[in-house]
């Protein structure tokens, strides 16, 4: 079918029409036509993805108009790939989502899914689009729809959260919408395609640095690069968990999309490294953000903010990577957009069933976890070493791609971050372990001498299943993403970069 | 060199993987549990035994399971070296299974589905590592294993278990991490290829000093091995229960180290290279330092276990000792101390255990006169010593002799010295024990006649078994020489 490219994002958006008008009629329907929604998406994103492998580039024309004038959504094997990852997070997160926006927004579910369907929109079309100011658009929707989802959240700090994030997000919007109109007065295009060719030709105009730097900055505020960070970690910790298990995973790597995008189909290699000459510079913003965000994450008490603090180091190592300037770097940074996205959704999956039984995430909270909930804290194990970079699974691959970037562009100080952060997180999270495994719930960690009896007492209580099969599912597909990075890297990632 | 494509080094590690749903779905049923992992135990066995003909006749088993980076694959390769590590892992395996059951019943622990379970995974980490065929799948397994084996420390669940995970994972995790991980990916830079090979990966790409560095980055970084001064997490580890002091830190955990140690001497960075830039001398200093302190501190120590961690500290210097003394004489008598070390240490921790149990003694001081009562267990005792300190008729004479034979090659009499003066410390640390064990009068003692009070039998079969194999290993020490002769082309 022709039409998968469109459907990829129409039918979240016709979800959300239908799932709202059902929300008046019959409020049960809701839940199924968001899952059927998504699932829709789910599977024409792999149709198209099987397609592009196959047979290239899909460029398709919405309601038949020409570029440059109509919008145009360009799919090829990096937004392909990035649009799978979207949809299946979006996806499995719903289901994983059924008992705990229930519990977490007892008379609002309904509006829960129609917003998050309209979030899934955003960020589908942003990673589809091919026209820079349809970007700008859908930006817009993935951010005012994260503004109300959080808001949504805990009743005293999510209203407070949204507020900054608001603030700083419209910033953000402004400057990248500012870039482009920039970009607008000196070609006279939107089209991603058609702007890059004629800026090829022009590449010492100071209009065309300006809107490089708007457009860049603005990316980067909204992807929560250290120092433009600080709406994010009370952001994604006071939002309802079954929004911030897909906005932490999603979110952030979706502008490291765009910046990659903007950074190779529209400005170009040669502006940005020869011309600008900015690759060094930007590597060490990379290294200083990893650096900031593993040793903020150190003094948080509360985990999902412990985790949101790591997504700040995560997204310094893909700005890293992206900008040294070479094909390993390059080829880590957007193998790290799909294992990031994995494991940090796996990491919240886990925090998900957490809060879903212990009603807390504070790290005081979670004694004695692995006998209570045995098999999410395999999950989070799981997801844990991935992020420390345990090989087989796949967090220490694309470590290794952008390690070996980093050698190669002889940005010494980045692979040290690298390793220094990798030895940061092992920190982090045994901690976590230890208050997990040594100390027992009820009577403190006097009484953990005891041999025998004091530890059979220990009842399961695990989360509902149909989280546990998700958090499961993910974690195992971190082990597999893993083991098959190899061809990831040569179906996807390199047939993408030459 | 012949290689054939085989399934069997892939199914001796995904055997004991496999076998931990069902030991975890068997959890309330002990026995079941139990039989099981000696199912699984002898299957691996056999499988590793399976190899060995073909091994021995100087071909290579090969699978190649998923191409990462070209030159850089998740693959298995069964050698010499590699064939001799696994045959002792797999072999002692079962032996410690006997002694777990022992073991973990007579002091009615916690959690032992957990305990049998994580044992396993640990196997089946160590097998995969003996059977690496590059650095990268090398560096997967070790650190499965490093993480496997933190379950096991941390057991008991209170603060000093506690204190003593934490410390282990700082050093193992730590170095591995920081020290092999940027190493690793260093040579992969430079060279495009991870993959071992007698010869070296290198062809010039290195200056001495670069070198030099790489060479002290896995050399430190793999910390298992104990080299100071990242050697205290093996002392604090003793906190574990015995089968995991026994059998992981006196065999599988330590020997990996080593082992890895080894490998990248021998098949990264290749004995001519490091013969080139002399940088043989280099570790053997370092190695000969950890040597003579080792033995010094556990001449201190009171408390047995650790009294046996630090001696292992020492021995397993010795190893990487021969290795850098770059002469076939000495790569033959430090290897093959991988095999004579772990038979004669796994029988002296084996002791321990069974004296805990039967006696709740741990200190060497309490245990004047307790020969009396426990005299299979001490005169194993006596014969595991022998073998460590290198004395006939147990194995590691073999290996004492070589390294020294090895020293007279290279011409490097000093280190002949550090042997003979380590050798006398060996002596000194443990042959009193023994002597005061069934000489020297217990304070309980009335005169009247002692009765025998050993421990269970599953705690003193196991010690009997890997006592009389240390004796064996003296008369025919054949297959293990003939794997080395293999292996390294010597």
């Amino acid at each position: 079918m022709d039409n998968y490219p469109a459907l990829i994002v129409i039918a979240p958006l016709l979800g959300a029409f239908f799932a709202g008008l059902a929300a008046w009629i019959e409020k049960r329907l809701s839940y199924p036509i968001a899952l059927a929604a998504l699932g829709l998406s789910l599977f024409s994103a792999v149709n198209v993805l099987m397609q592009v492998i196959a047979s290239g580039t899909i460029q398709y024309r919405m309601a038949g108009w020409a570029p440059p004038m109509g919008i145009e959504y360009r799919i090829d094997l990096l937004n392909a790939m990035v649009l799978v990852l979207v949809s299946g997070i979006a996806f499995l997160n719903l289901i994983a989502s059924y008992k705990s926006v229930i519990q977490e927004t007892t008379d609002r579910a309904e509006s829960f899914y129609v917003i998050y369907l309209l979030f899934c929109v955003g960020l589908l079309g942003v990673v589809a689009t091919g026209d820079l100011f349809n970007l700008y658009v859908l930006i817009e929707i993935t951010s005012l729809t994260s503004y109300t989802l959080i808001a949504l959240g805990d009743r005293d700090r999510g209203p407070l959260a949204a507020l900054n994030y608001i603030f700083i997000g419209v910033i953000g919007a402004s400057f990248y919408l500012l870039g482009v109109g920039y970009l607008y007065i000196k070609t006279g295009s939107l089209n991603m395609m058609d702007v890059a060719n004629i800026l090829s030709g022009i590449q010492g105009s100071t209009t065309v640095l300006v809107a490089f730097f708007l457009c860049i900055i603005g990316v980067w505020i909204k992807m929560a690069l250290f120092p433009l960070h600080v709406w994010l970690p009370n952001g994604y910790t006071y939002a309802p968990v079954a929004f911030s298990r897909v906005v932490a995973p999603l979110m952030t790597k979706v502008m490291v999309y765009v910046m990659i995008r903007l950074m190779i189909s529209v400005f170009g290699y040669d502006y940005i490294f020869t011309e600008l000459n900015l690759g060094q510079a930007v590597v060490w913003l990379g290294t200083i953000a990893v650096l900031a965000g593993s040793i903020m994450a150190l003094s948080q008490k509360n985990l999902k903010k412990m985790l949101t603090y790591i997504i700040v180091a995560e997204i310094g190592y893909m700005v890293g990577g992206a900008w040294l300037a070479n094909e390993l770097g390059m080829t880590g940074a957007i193998l790290h957009i799909v294992n990031d996205a994995l494991m940090t959704f796996a990491l919240f999956l886990a925090v998900g069933n957490i809060a879903y039984k212990i009603k807390s995430t504070d790290l005081a909270n979670l004694k004695g976890l692995f006998g209570r909930m045995p098999w999410t804290m395999a999950g989070f194990v799981l997801a844990a070493f991935s992020i420390i970079g345990v090989p087989p699974t796949c967090g220490f691959f694309s470590k290794w791609y952008l390690v070996l970037g980093a050698f190669e562009a002889g940005a010494y100080h980045f692979a040290a971050a690298l390793i220094f952060s990798s030895l940061i997180c092992a920190v982090l999270f045994f901690k976590v372990f230890e208050i997990c495994f040594f100390e027992s719930r009820s009577n403190g960690h006097g009484d953990a001498h005891g041999h025998g009896d004091s530890h059979s007492t220990v009842i399961v209580e695990e989360a509902p299943i149909s989280m546990l099969v998700v958090s499961g599912l993910v974690s195992i597909s971190l082990i597999v993403a893993g083991l098959y990075s190899g061809t990831i890297v040569n179906t996807i990632i390199l047939p993408f970069l030459r | 060199m012949v290689t054939m494509i085989s399934i069997k080094p892939l199914l001796a590690v995904l055997v004991p993987l496999f076998v931990i749903p069902v030991l975890v779905s068997s959890s309330s049923k002990p026995n079941v549990r139990e039989s099981w992992i000696f199912v699984s135990g002898t299957i691996v066995l056999a499988l590793v035994l399976s190899m060995l003909p073909a091994v021995l006749a100087g071909k290579q088993l090969v699978l190649t399971l998923f191409e990462i980076a070209p030159g850089a694959a998740l693959a298995f390769r069964v050698d010499g070296l590699g064939m001799l590590f696994a045959l002792v892992a797999s072999s002692l395996y079962i032996v410690t299974s006997i002694y777990s059951i022992g073991y973990m019943r007579g002091l009615n622990e916690h959690g032992q589905t957990r305990f049998v379970s994580f044992f396993a995974l640990a196997i089946s980490a160590t097998i995969g590592a003996a059977f690496s065929a590059n650095l990268l799948t090398l560096y997967l397994f070790y650190e499965i294993l490093s993480l496997a084996t933190y379950p096991l420390v941390a057991h008991h669940q209170d603060e000093t278990s506690r204190i003593s995970g934490r410390r282990y994972l700082t050093f193992i995790l730590g170095t591995s991490i920081g020290l092999v991980l940027p190493a690793m990916i260093y040579c992969y830079h430079v060279t495009g290829t991870l993959e071992f090979s007698t010869a070296g990966i290198f062809s010039g790409q290195l200056s001495k000093p670069q070198a030099t560095v790489l060479l002290l980055m896995f050399v430190f970084g793999f910390a298992k091995a104990g080299i100071m001064p990242f050697h205290t997490w093996l002392p604090a580890a003793m906190v574990a229960p015995t089968p995991v002091s026994a059998l992981l830190h006196a065999v599988a955990v330590v020997k990996v180290g080593v082992f890895s140690i080894v490998r990248v001497m021998t098949g990264i960075f290749g004995v001519d290279l490091l013969a080139d830039f002399n940088l043989g001398v280099v570790v053997m200093s370092i190695a000969s330092v950890t040597i003579l302190l080792g033995s010094c501190i556990a001449l201190s120590q009171d408390e047995l276990k650790r009294r046996l961690a630090y001696s292992t500290i020492s021995q397993l210097s010795y190893i990487i000792f021969g290795v850098a003394l770059l002469s076939p004489q000495g790569l033959l008598g430090g290897v093959i101390h991988i095999v004579m070390h772990a038979f004669g240490k796994i029988t002296l921790f084996f002791c321990a255990g069974a004296i805990y149990v039967a006696t709740g003694k741990k200190y060497i001081s309490q245990m004047t006169g307790l020969g009396k009562k426990m005299p299979f267990t001490f005169t194993a005792f006596f014969i595991g010593a022998l073998g460590v300190i290198g004395l006939p008729p147990a194995g590691g004479f073999y290996s004492k002799w070589n390294l020294i034979l090895g020293t007279l090659e290279a011409q490097q009499t000093i280190f002949m010295v550090v042997l003979l003066v380590s050798s006398f410390l060996n002596a000194f640390y443990f042959l009193p024990i023994v002597y005061k064990a069934f000489f020297g009068k217990s304070e309980e003692e009335d005169g009247s006649p002692v009765k025998i009070q050993e421990a269970n039998l599953c705690l003193v079969i196991p010690l009997i078994i890997s006592a009389i194999i240390s004796i064996v290993l003296f008369f025919y020490p054949t297959v293990f020489i003939n794997l080395i002769k293999v292996g390294l082309n010597i």
